[in-house]
């Protein structure tokens, strides 16, 4: 690979985000900068090997991309607004010295234009992934497991609706903001869970989340650091990435958590985790991403010889499920039900939960298993073996269910 | 609507279905994604085909009939079953579809089944 190549790789991989977020704050328009700016990635992959990499590729690209942009909206000949706008924009005026130029970073806003309410919540993750990460409709499409055809269209459903809708390129008021925050940061926790399921066997290309969400978690909370829930979340993430080594064996088989061998956590990652739960609980303004964390906090302390105190996760897990009532939090209360109070208790808080909503969420039949093997019966464990086997994606879980499943009479 | 979910096993997997070691895992992970997907209230029917070499393809050329042993196309993975399944779109074949043994070390591929047009 030319230098020059590498070059335009890493301006795409760091500024891909920022200068697509500059160029529509500007223009309005998704689609049209991100045409733009792909012309100009096209243009600086043909000119930079010639020429040699420019004292400053971002400010090069962004000034290409601009160009591009102005005379789209030239030949389109409706944008009279945009093409002013764009030409006399202070950053970028032909005065600039483009080795100096510096512009705002716009990526936080474009967060949260991509959460708009008007836009379809199933496609505020995607539209997130494509517009700060450059992901492609496929790549996007293969994580949701949608066609890239459907998550194609919702993509440009979605951009032509930020265009013609004329959704308002800022961070919302303090009115709008909380229900807003909170879909950017699911949002990212939904990339991060992405990379997280697939930690083996699974797509390679999506075991990058992990370190996008955590990078795009990051910018929230530099770009925000009076909410504590993107404190929350990021220490959520981190806790979960400093296990990451410890979830499977080397030959890739998969480790339950309270089996998980406590030396491979990575200590770094806890301390700051612990760090940032520590600065949001400082707010006194409790959410779902700082309970999940101090859940998560809770269960390391085996790593410091201790045993995690069992009713305070159950605790923890009461409060999370008053602010978000997900089935996930249910089964997991009632897994750590099951070490605080013993199996039967935890079957009878698993069997509360309405039987349409677990039908096919295989957490819930793996740990029913579990539960009734436990509780030595044997017939009704190996039907819900049955049942979390046929519903795993991952192989590693998969064999790990049919080895105790087999351990049943 | 009406999806084909086709399993694309490489050599090794068909192998897997009869060596001692291997079968019961295999056939293990296959009954309980056909239970799930029964619990599941779906209308699935399908079938297990035999390995690829088991094959044999016929095609007439000028009316002669050109018999050969084998698959028709000769690839790495091979078709080795399908089922049809009845779910409301694409999306929800497709996360069936992960759930398949075989998406794991293999490949799976949903179609849609396109109904026959009405004949007069």
């Amino acid at each position: 690979m030319t230098t020059a190549r590498r070059g335009v790789e890493i301006a795409a991989r760091t500024a891909y985000g920022r200068l697509l977020a500059y160029l529509v704050s500007r223009s309005r328009d998704v689609m049209a900068a991100e045409d733009a700016l792909g012309d100009a990635f096209v243009a600086a992959l043909r000119t930079w090997p010639e020429q040699g990499m420019p004292p400053n590729p971002e400010a090069w690209l962004l000034l290409a991309a601009r160009r591009k942009l102005i005379d789209a909206a030239r030949r389109a000949k409706t944008r009279d607004k945009v093409v002013h706008w764009l030409e006399t924009d202070d950053c970028t005026t032909a005065s600039a010295a483009p080795e100096e130029l510096t512009f705002p970073d716009e990526r936080l806003k474009l967060l949260f234009v991509c959460a708009h309410p008007a836009i379809d919540a199933s496609v505020h993750t995607p539209l997130m992934l494509q517009t700060i990460l450059g992901l492609n409709a496929h790549q996007i499409g293969s994580a949701f497991l949608v066609s890239p055809t459907t998550m194609g269209q919702r993509l440009v459903r979605a951009k032509a609706k930020i265009r013609d809708a004329g959704i308002a390129f800022e961070i919302p008021e303090a009115a709008e903001l909380p229900a807003r925050l909170q879909a950017v940061l699911e949002a990212i926790y939904a990339v991060y869970t992405l990379g997280w399921d697939a930690v083996a066997g699974g797509d390679a290309r999506h075991r990058g989340f992990t370190a996008e969400a955590l990078w795009l978690a990051r910018l929230c909370v530099d770009l925000m650091p009076e909410e504590p829930e993107a404190k929350g979340l990021l220490a959520l993430m981190l806790f979960c990435e400093a296990r990451a080594e410890a979830r499977r064996t080397t030959a890739g088989a998969y480790v339950p958590l309270s089996e998980q061998d406590t030396e491979l956590w990575s200590q770094g990652m806890v301390h700051e985790a612990e760090q940032y739960l520590r600065q949001a609980a400082a707010a006194q303004h409790i959410g779902r991403f700082q309970l999940e964390a101090a859940i998560q906090s809770a269960h390391m302390q085996r790593s410091r010889g201790q045993a995690p105190d069992w009713e305070a996760i159950v605790l923890l897990y009461e409060g999370l499920l008053q602010v978000a009532p997900t089935l996930g939090a249910r089964v997991s209360q009632a897994a750590a039900i099951a070490a605080a109070q013993g199996f039967a208790a935890s079957l009878q808080a698993l069997e509360t939960i309405p039987p349409d909503a677990v039908k096919n969420y295989q957490p819930y039949w793996a740990l029913k298993a579990h539960l009734l093997h436990s509780l030595n019966q044997g017939t009704a464990a190996k039907t819900a073996y049955q049942r979390a086997i046929g519903l795993s994606e991952d192989a590693a879980v998969r064999e790990f269910l049919l080895g105790r499943s087999r351990q049943l009479p | 609507m009406q999806y084909a979910i086709l399993i694309y096993e490489t050599e090794q997997a068909f192998g897997n279905r009869t060596d001692a070691a291997q079968a019961e895992p295999y056939w293990g992970a296959y009954q309980a994604y056909a239970g799930a997907l029964k619990q599941a209230g779906l209308d699935t029917s399908g079938g297990i085909l035999q390995p690829g070499h088991t094959g044999t393809t016929v095609r007439l050329k000028q009316g002669q009939r050109q018999v050969q042993d084998g698959p028709y196309a000769d690839t790495k993975e091979q078709l080795g079953g399908f089922i049809l399944i009845d779910v409301p779109d694409l999306d929800a074949a497709l996360d069936w579809a992960a759930r398949c043994p075989a998406a794991s070390y293999g490949a799976v591929e949903v179609r849609p089944v396109l109904p026959a047009p009405a004949m007069a």
